[in-house]
């Protein structure tokens, strides 16, 4: 599996990465391998607030529908447009053109939470 | 869990298995559900089927038997035909469907895995003509070679000319010297072949199929069954427990061409009380324009949000690129072009019924 090491992440298989002051938030390549093909990315609304655990959108593989949830709080900047016209971008760059969201943290303090890349390779690898 | 003779080639191919019908079976390779449902549409896929159930019927009963217990007309069937038919209860809805080849001396009849027991428990407790009714499934294995290039490939490796083989027909042949009954039949809405042999050879048969696509430059995979799944749906075809049950009436989902009404069969009077009561649902294709992905059990609500129906299969549909699905609807709601909803995830979503199928088979081009 491809772990992105300037990503932080959560038990539930999203990372977040800081892009200045920032979060740009997607799913590991363990979770979309794990899903196989991807064919249809929900996400929210720009300018929508949720709280860190909170369910920011959803992935749909051939197989099943799974929800993403927020690793920290945050307002919603921008969405990734480009995956409603090429959903696969998530299985093919999960961390980069297969970005999700992008939020402004309401709670930094929230990212010291999260599992480091070797924290959350060795629980991947152990599903 | 069954394991078929060719798992340890599916496990180091790479493919994720699941349980399927008591088969641990591959559901997809490292190549996608969506590439393996391209590649079967553009040149030859390969599908290890051998969770298919085959029962041969014979003697001198065999042919008013098999008359009386599918709904199929079978009588003018000779030699090499093959026949899609269905399996009713007293009560007139699915107990299975059927693939129906008439053989030299004998009916041989494929079923679905998942109702391969039910299916002889059936037989045997009709059986009042006393015909033979045998259970092939475990030594026989199946193989199906699928895609516009399939035939090209088979003319390549069997003793026969497949291509001189009509649609829905079948005969003997050795393939890459396998002794097979080949049948020209298939459940993708390609052209192809469905490749019945003796089990111990399956590995030998699968890699030598494979072997030789390569080795002709003839695009060949191994495709699993998600990719089966999204092919048959785009085809029309229906998958026992979604569009077709013992829950549901053939004449609900369109069936009403695979039942000769000239003769007796079992589930005949019930259907007949049906066409004058009216039915109860009818089977429409539902699609959703903006995107979102229909599955079972979705709710299809009219444009004003009361309940009208249920999703029995949807998905992604990798050659239409559109988002499908089927449901069972108030009749009023079974035709093409209505607005609908679909409710996903609690969200009603706007929906448009739409015309079956969504690609049209090779053998009706």
């Amino acid at each position: 599996m491809n772990i992105d090491k300037n990503a932080r992440y959560n038990v539930s298989h999203e990372w977040a990465r800081k892009d200045g002051d920032a979060v740009v938030t997607g799913i590991s390549d363990h979770a979309q391998h794990a899903l196989g093909d991807i064919v249809y990315v929900e996400l929210p609304a720009v300018g929508k607030a949720l709280k860190k655990g909170e369910t920011f959108g959803v992935v749909e593989s051939v197989k099943a529908a799974s929800d993403m949830y927020m690793p920290m709080s945050g307002t919603v900047t921008a969405v990734n447009d480009a995956l409603s016209a090429d959903p696969a971008l998530v299985n093919r760059e999960p961390y980069a053109g297969g970005w999700m969201i992008k939020y402004t943290p309401s709670n930094p303090a929230e990212w010291d939470q999260l599992l480091d890349p070797a924290a959350y390779e060795a629980q991947a690898a152990k599903e | 869990m069954n394991r078929t003779r060719l798992y340890d080639w599916h496990v180091a191919a790479g493919a994720k298995m699941a349980p399927f019908a008591g088969y641990e079976m591959p559901i997809t390779y490292p190549l996608g559900a969506v590439e393996e449902h391209l590649v079967t549409r553009r040149s030859v896929g390969l599908f290890d089927i051998d969770h298919m159930g085959q029962i041969e019927v014979k003697g001198p009963k065999a042919d008013a038997f098999v008359a009386r217990m599918v709904t199929a007309k079978i009588d003018d069937m000779k030699d090499g035909d093959a026949r899609y038919s269905l399996l009713l209860n007293d009560r007139g809805t699915v107990i299975d469907d059927l693939f129906i080849y008439k053989i030299p001396g004998s009916w041989w009849i494929v079923v679905n895995a998942s109702n391969r027991l039910e299916d002889l428990a059936w037989f045997n407790a009709h059986n009042d003509e006393g015909a033979s009714i045998v259970d092939h499934s475990d030594e026989t294995y199946m193989i199906a070679v699928q895609g516009p290039r399939a035939i090209e490939l088979m003319d390549l490796v069997a003793d026969a000319k497949i291509s001189d083989y009509p649609r829905f027909s079948s005969g003997r042949a050795k393939v890459m010297g396998v002794p097979c009954l080949v049948g020209r039949t298939g459940y993708t809405g390609e052209d192809g072949v469905e490749l019945f042999f003796p089990a111990e050879d399956a590995v030998k048969l699968w890699t030598g199929l494979l072997a030789e696509g390569e080795k002709r430059g003839i695009e060949t995979k191994a495709i699993g069954l998600a990719a089966r799944d999204s092919l048959r749906f785009e085809a029309g075809m229906p998958l026992h427990g979604h569009e077709i049950s013992q829950d549901i009436y053939p004449l609900e989902s369109g069936f009403k061409w695979a039942c000769d009404f000239e003769k007796d069969f079992v589930g005949k009077a019930a259907l007949l009380k049906l066409q004058e009561d009216g039915i109860p649902r009818k089977l429409v294709g539902v699609e959703l324009p903006a995107g979102g992905v229909p599955r079972e059990g979705y709710e299809i609500q009219s444009p004003e949000g009361a309940k009208i129906g249920v999703v029995v299969a949807g998905m992604y549909c990798p050659t239409a690129k559109k988002f499908a699905a089927n449901a069972l609807v108030d009749p009023a709601f079974g035709k093409s072009g209505l607005a609908v909803k679909i409710v996903v995830r609690g969200k009603a979503l706007d929906a448009m019924t739409i015309k079956r199928p969504l690609y049209v088979p090779a053998y009706r081009r």
